[in-house]
């Protein structure tokens, strides 16, 4: 079976943490651990005025793809709630195809 | 074939709902599966049958149960002795108890002062938005009820604006909600551009919006243009970002109109038959050529320039406008502004545009008209009337700034008895907070109805009633508070934690023994059926199986007939049309046709007191951890925003000796408060933005300290009573401060 992983469209990831906190009620984590953080890069200008300003989810090593939802047919709990519907889950030769598609401001990864 | 509303076995089983505060925020209609366990909320996850949000939670509702079972809610009903206000010396009581008590307390009040001895105060947005009005016309029959916000400064004016031009309810962005197929309907079309003006909608969700929808149709190729002190993160994926001095936007509306029509960039055919007023204001708006908005609004004119040449050229576009709107004294006319923009490009009920809907439907419409159960000769004479008599038709609720004169004088009569409907009254939207704390402190009995112990519950009630979350309680979720509502949806009672209720079940009981001519309905389900069946053609139980219904959606329904209740063509205003010159401004003594007005505090407008304090303050950007006031103490929120935070440019950090971090000094001639500084390029210079609504569950509730609700609360810096021509608006977003470092939080 191939390998999966999370694909993340940073050009709409607008930092919005429902991520953050549906994975730490799906792993049953408390306050301050964390299966996925959002780091920040900017807000700054470039100098032709354009704003650099990216949300970027990283998952922590606690991060299992949310194997228990994916085993019931579920979507990972990020996937499902992130406000900007900007995660997607599957396997790195479908994610590879997406990102493809998208073409700029995006990344995926693998925990 | 949609899921069933509820599966499992009877101790452990999932229902589908929809959310609406407590906790959580206005009615978005956001829907929700809660996995009930042995009487316990073990599992929350959105609803991917959700014709609103397909599945999508925010964080408050993903923290529900930290909400639920955190050790700070009221559940059950407590009393205290007047003479222990402020103390932590509550006494558990029955319900039934508490019901005689309020009997009691009513009775006494109104056999020395009459009706109008007793008072609401109610907040916004939760449930106790449609049911505050309702204990205060149809149980307590009182004219005397209101918000702590000055100006109303908040929904109402913008509802003011919409109702005397054009004659309907909320005009929202078609984000084609009503649609089951949403974007994939044919008949939709995205808007090319959205104008989003002085709103933050992906954090607040604000009135009955689910915030991103705008991403959703910015994927699908929506352009937007933003009209905002800050650059936004949405403003960072914008293509105009027009930064606007706070106040003045009243002048870019005006120029921007200007430019349109000069430009000959205006749609004829709407104009021509659907309008009202087109000469005068072709007249009016030359004053405002784009060179002197550049002047007062700070704007760049290129960009302004640029922004409405985009917009108004677009095959469709729309505008959402925000509580800046509502804010400052000059708000109606940059209200009629916006609407104005909307009109003269066509984008009104059109696919993509701004939709049109009645003014008022359902329990929205409904408790309104309990104002009936009120002796007309009190309703009329209500405080402030008199000197606002516009609110005599626009406004149904008390004149804030009246209000706490009256609470503090005895004219022109006294009030004595003060029930508090999950309101934070000076911990939260207030302007002048100590003076409400005082002004409530002078009643005979308080009455505080609450999820959570607040500043209010602990500094004031005598009598605290516990008010239930969404999973405690059966009811119906309307967007817009029946105001422009693509949706209805079912809030399923599935848990009770405590003895508390919900704010219906309240006035039911009461109701029934206070007005029983009032109160037919023996149970909630009976009530809900009366609203549902003559109004949608179903019941409580229908919509319980369905969750969510959605109601048809016709576009151009002025050309149709739909709009007036004649069923002639047009509008239901006056002139039948859309009043680009208001004759109900006019009525009530104001310029029918859009101006501009400086703020009271400016740059321009008080030059010598600029030099003392010389950034421009604005307030009340949501952070999407909290819904106002509420949330403090839930920790996964917390966590993410620890603390209120102050935005200053980098220059003006510099200038100030501020470091991003730092704990900054606010103050200006009404007061001060301290905030941590962001520093931040996004925030224009010379001006600087501070959120709103802070205390500090954490600290002691008890007097003098009550959580802390006067350290960094920035309406320390709010003017009492400085309100617009017509009451409406009052500076909230646009005052005078300096800043400097401080130490730490505490002085
Ligand atoms: S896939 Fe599951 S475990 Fe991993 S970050 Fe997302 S929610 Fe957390
Ligand atoms: S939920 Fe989605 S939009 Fe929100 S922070 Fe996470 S990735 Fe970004
Ligand atoms: S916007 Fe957030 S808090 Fe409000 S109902 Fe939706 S998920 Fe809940």
């Amino acid at each position: 079976m191939s390998k999966q992983g999370l694909l993340i469209d940073y050009e709409y990831c607008s930092g919005c943490h429902s991520c953050e906190v549906a994975c730490r009620k799906e792993l049953g984590l408390s306050v301050g651990e964390w299966g996925i953080k959002i780091a920040t890069i900017g807000p700054w200008q470039h100098d032709d005025e354009s704003w650099e300003w990216n949300h970027i989810p990283i998952p922590t090593k606690l991060c299992d793809l949310c194997a228990d939802r994916v085993a019931q047919g579920k979507k990972p709990a990020c996937v499902h709630h992130c406000l900007a519907f900007c995660m997607e889950y599957g396997t790195v030769e479908e994610l590879s195809k997406k990102m493809e598609e998208k073409g700029t401001k995006v990344f995926m990864v693998l925990p | 074939m949609s899921t069933p509303w509820k599966t499992g076995t009877d101790d452990d089983f999932v229902v589908r709902t929809t959310a609406w505060s407590a906790p959580g925020c206005h009615p978005v209609g956001c829907g929700v599966k809660l996995h009930i366990k042995d009487g316990k909320l073990v599992g929350v996850e959105g609803d991917e049958e959700s014709p609103i949000t397909h599945g999508r939670l925010c964080v408050r509702c993903l923290a529900l149960d930290e909400y639920l079972y955190h050790p700070d809610r009221i559940l059950y009903p407590m009393k205290r002795a007047k003479e222990d206000r402020g103390k932590d010396k509550f006494e558990r009581i029955t319900w039934d108890e508490a019901f005689d008590t309020i009997v009691d307390w009513v009775t006494k009040t109104r056999e020395k002062y009459g009706y109008q001895g007793v008072a609401v105060m109610g907040g916004t947005g939760r449930e106790a938005t449609l049911f505050y009005p309702v204990l205060s016309y149809a149980v307590l029959q009182t004219p005397n009820c209101g918000t702590p916000l000055s100006g109303a400064s908040c929904y109402g004016p913008r509802c003011t604006v919409t109702n005397y031009l054009m004659g309907a309810g909320y005009p929202e962005i078609d984000h084609a909600a009503y649609f089951p197929d949403r974007y994939d309907n044919p008949e939709f079309e995205v808007p090319e551009y959205i104008i989003i003006w002085g709103k933050t909608p992906l954090e607040s969700n604000a009135d009955g919006f689910f915030g991103h929808a705008i991403t959703d149709m910015m994927k699908r190729g929506t352009k937007i243009i933003t009209v905002d002190p800050r650059v936004t993160w949405l403003g960072s994926r914008a293509e105009y970002n027009l930064q606007v001095r706070p106040g003045t936007d009243a002048a870019l509306g005006l120029a921007m109109i200007n430019l349109i029509i000069e430009e000959d960039l205006y749609d004829h055919e709407f104009v021509e038959n659907w309008t009202y007023g087109f000469d005068e204001l072709k007249e009016r708006v030359k004053e405002y050529t784009v060179e002197r908005a550049a002047d007062i609004t700070w704007i760049p004119k290129e960009k302004i320039i640029a922004a409405t040449r985009a917009f108004a050229k677009a095959k469709n576009a729309s505008i959402q406008w925000g509580v800046a709107v509502d804010q400052m004294s000059n708000g109606l006319q940059m209200g009629q502004t916006i609407l104005d923009l909307a009109a003269l490009t066509g984008n009104i009920d059109n696919p993509g545009g701004i939709t049109l809907a009645p003014k008022a439907s359902l329990t929205g419409k409904w408790r309104y008209e309990t104002i009936r159960w009120v002796n007309p000769e009190l309703v009329q004479n209500r405080i402030g009337n008199d000197v606002y008599p516009a609110n005599r038709s626009a406004l149904t609720n008390l004149l804030a700034d009246p209000y706490l004169e009256a609470l503090e004088t005895d004219q022109p009569y006294a009030v004595r008895l003060m029930w508090i409907n999950s309101c934070n009254p000076y911990a939260c939207p207030g302007a002048v907070p100590e003076r409400w704390h005082d002004a409530f402190l002078r009643m005979d009995y308080v009455i505080v109805q609450e999820a959570f112990m607040t500043p209010a519950a602990m500094g004031l009630a005598d009598l605290l009633l516990p008010v239930s979350t969404y999973p405690e309680r059966d009811g119906i979720v309307l967007p817009h508070f029946g105001r422009n509502s693509p949706m209805v949806g079912a809030m399923n009672k599935v848990i009770a934690i405590g003895e508390a209720k919900s704010d219906f079940e309240i006035c039911l009981t009461l109701g029934r023994r206070l007005n029983p001519e009032a109160w037919p309905w023996e149970t909630v389900q009976e009530f809900l059926d009366f609203q549902l069946v003559p109004n949608a053609g179903f019941t409580f139980e229908e919509l319980r199986e369905k969750v969510y219904h959605q109601p048809h959606y016709e576009y151009y329904k002025y050309k149709k007939g739909l709009c007036r209740a004649d069923r002639e063509p047009g509008f239901e205003t006056v002139t039948g049309l859309f009043e680009l010159r208001s004759l109900q401004f006019e009525a009530w003594g104001d310029d029918p046709l859009p101006y501009f007005m400086e703020p009271q505090y400016s740059p321009n407008s008080t030059p010598e007191l600029y030099e003392e304090f010389p950034l421009v303050l604005t307030t009340g950007g949501r952070k999407i951890t909290s819904f106002h006031s509420e949330h403090r103490q839930i920790p996964s929120l917390r966590e993410i925003d620890p603390w209120p935070i102050v935005q200053i440019n980098p220059v003006d950090a510099e200038k100030y000796g501020i470091v991003d971090g730092g704990w900054v000094g606010i103050e200006n001639q009404f007061g001060k408060c301290r905030q941590k500084a962001e520093v931040t390029p996004t925030i224009m210079p010379g001006v600087i933005h501070a959120c709103h609504a802070w205390w500090y569950p954490e600290q002691d509730q008890t007097e003098p300290n009550q959580g802390g609700y006067k350290k960094s609360n920035i309406n320390m810096l709010m003017p009492h009573f400085h309100v617009g021509p017509l009451y409406v608006g009052a500076p909230y977003k646009c005052l005078l401060c300096k800043v400097y470092p401080v130490q730490g939080l505490e002085e």
